[in-house]
């Protein structure tokens, strides 16, 4: 079994320095992060994994002294020995994001200044922003090449940033159930999101971490995100309209049906372990994201001698967040610049989160798409 | 390439990849499980991309570490740059497109060369069963009936070099072979290629007016 131990950079940088897209400075930036796999010589057998929306570093393995049941990694389906991302080849990198509550600095970290908690103080970040501080945890680790840069969702997103950020360091990219552009649909999802969460009397505007959290509204938050992540035919196949532990309906407000229940328990769970602030952080960072303009320019994906990255793009027939259509557009962007790029469509019922599902196609495509990857040519004969 | 067992070309695929100059660009339309992009990268060199409708063929391409596209050809053709191939290949599948000419003519934007070949409606035997039996000819190459048949056009050898001028293409180089259709072997025929060849195999490019 692979054992792995989060670990944390933090970076101090000058006040003159700025490090956010916003032009805003946020000093200092701790970053948390785990890696499996051996790095090779050459230090280029490195595979970035950029975990989504509500993931962190912990991608596979368990912590040392845990079981497999306490705590799996979030992909470990997809990332171990002899797994797709295979940890006997690849050295895997995983960070958790900026803005997050899971290690990484967020608006539930300490101010400096104040010795509170940011609260709403915490600077808006973007995906970029994100990528920019995986990229200083690279950096330390002293790797300049990715053999590939893999994630799904929010976690796609990051890989279409690295891409136009770092084009001359990613050898190849896998964006999966993800898009270019957050869609009107989607940001219309993440502001119900977010109102629930204010809307609730103890979010006091952010400033909640010394009393009661806004629980109630994060958990309703969370309930709109499962509706987003599952999909009609998952929800008729897995609930219909079958009751919880009752016969017949109950008359009141209660939760009649399994769905309702559902919703409920993700909820509940996922304020257990989740801060709100985050949630609001992260979600404007995704409804902010756009890179249709600069994935249609053909400089910005490849680096100084031209080379540009290998794509594989992958889309779920059933995810209604990211549908097929906005893979496809990105697909025909790259095409259009000239970018090497493979695209395969697969079919499931589950939605969204497909890709978090294990599922012996996803691991095939990305196992072969990896192999496939040429080593960098060292010399010329 | 990983660990592909090296597999013979079909043989209406090998005439075609006799025709590719190593280390060329190539789009590969209707591409199937990838052999002959396969077979070119490994021993030409080449660089290619495939195009294929089914997800599963396209699947087993991406897993052979092949750039595939999945999708409908006469979508995904439209997105490229112009001559942005060398070569465009579109192998036993001319007969199966609803707009052959609309197709030929986005080929010529995005490749320099195509590559197409057909099975040849005007083989020996399928005239002679249209003549004697007075039903739709079947063949080993056309096994389909009328009503199941994904043949939609119709094209003989001589259909096709008249449709090609007729489009703007001058056709560079043809081979006309008599063979079936999981047939590792088979033979190039050179007299009454129009009546004895069971497929035709052209290179075309555009004339320079056009």
């Amino acid at each position: 079994m692979l054992t792995v131990r989060k670990e944390y950079l933090t970076i101090t940088s000058p006040e003159t320095e700025q490090l956010l897209d916003s032009g805003l400075s946020l000093s200092p930036v701790t970053i948390a992060y785990e890696t499996s796999g051996t790095l090779n010589e050459a230090r280029d057998n490195v595979i970035l994994i950029c975990h989504a929306f509500s993931g962190d570093s912990h991608v596979a393995g368990v912590y040392e002294g845990e079981s497999e049941r306490q705590h799996p990694g979030w992909w470990d389906c997809m990332v171990g020995p002899g797994k797709g991302i295979d940890t006997n080849l690849y050295f895997i990198v995983c960070c958790n994001i900026l803005g997050s509550c899971m290690g990484s600095t967020g608006p539930s970290s300490i101010n400096p200044e104040t010795r509170k908690p940011y609260g709403l103080d915490f600077p808006m970040v973007t995906i970029g922003d994100m990528v920019n501080s995986q990229k200083k945890v690279l950096e330390h680790l002293n790797i300049q090449q990715l053999h590939s840069v893999i994630g799904g969702s929010v976690g796609g997103m990051q890989v279409l940033e690295w891409c136009v950020r770092y084009p001359q360091m990613v050898r190849s990219a896998v964006p999966i159930a993800t898009t270019m552009r957050h869609s009107a649909l989607a940001i219309a999802f993440n502001e119900v999101a977010r109102q629930a969460i204010m809307a609730d009397p103890n979010w006091n505007k952010g400033n909640y971490y010394h009393s009661s959290y806004p629980d109630l509204g994060l958990a309703v938050a969370r309930m709109i995100g499962h509706i987003t992540y599952l999909s009609d035919d998952a929800m008729r196949r897995k609930f219909g309209r079958n009751l919880q532990d009752k016969e017949d309906f109950s008359f009141n407000f209660d939760a009649d049906f399994q769905v309702e229940s559902y919703l409920h328990y993700q909820g509940t769970k996922f304020a257990k372990r989740f801060d709100a602030n985050s949630v609001l952080y992260i979600t404007k960072a995704a409804d902010y994201f756009d890179l249709a303009d600069t994935v249609n320019t053909r400089e910005s994906l490849q680096d100084l001698t031209g080379s540009h990255s290998k794509f594989l793009v992958i889309s779920y027939t059933s995810d209604w967040l990211y549908p097929t259509y906005q893979a496809k557009e990105l697909v025909q962007a790259l095409k259009r610049t000239g970018q090497d790029v493979s695209f395969c469509e697969i079919e499931a019922d589950c939605g969204h989160d497909a890709f978090l599902i294990p599922d012996a196609r996803l691991t095939k495509l990305i196992r072969g798409f990896l192999n496939g990857i040429d080593a960098p040519q060292t010399t010329t004969i | 390439m990983a660990s592909t067992p090296p597999r013979q070309l079909r043989f209406d695929l090998a005439v075609i990849a006799s025709w590719i100059k190593p280390g060329a660009h190539i789009l590969d339309l209707g591409c199937g499980k990838g052999d002959l992009l396969a077979w070119l990268k490994e021993h030409k060199n080449i660089h290619g991309t495939g195009i294929e409708q089914d997800k599963e063929k396209a699947a087993s391409c991406i897993e052979r570490g092949l750039s595939v596209l999945q999708g409908d050809l006469k979508d995904e053709v439209m997105d490229y740059p112009n001559e942005y191939f060398d070569v465009v290949i579109l192998s036993q599948t001319l007969q199966q497109v609803y707009q052959p000419d609309k197709l030929l003519k986005s080929l010529a934007r995005i490749g320099k060369q195509v590559i197409v070949s057909f099975p040849n409606f005007s083989h020996l035997s399928i005239r002679l069963q249209l003549l004697f039996k007075g039903q739709a000819p079947k063949s080993r190459q056309l096994p389909y009936s009328w009503y199941d048949t994904p043949n939609i056009r119709i094209i003989t050898l001589e259909d096709f070099r008249r449709f090609s001028k007729d489009v703007g293409y001058k056709i560079v180089k043809e081979c006309a072979i008599n063979t079936h259709d999981h047939d590792r072997s088979g033979k190039i025929v050179t007299f009454f290629s129009n009546l004895r060849a069971t497929y035709g195999v052209f290179l075309i490019e555009k004339t320079k007016s056009s």
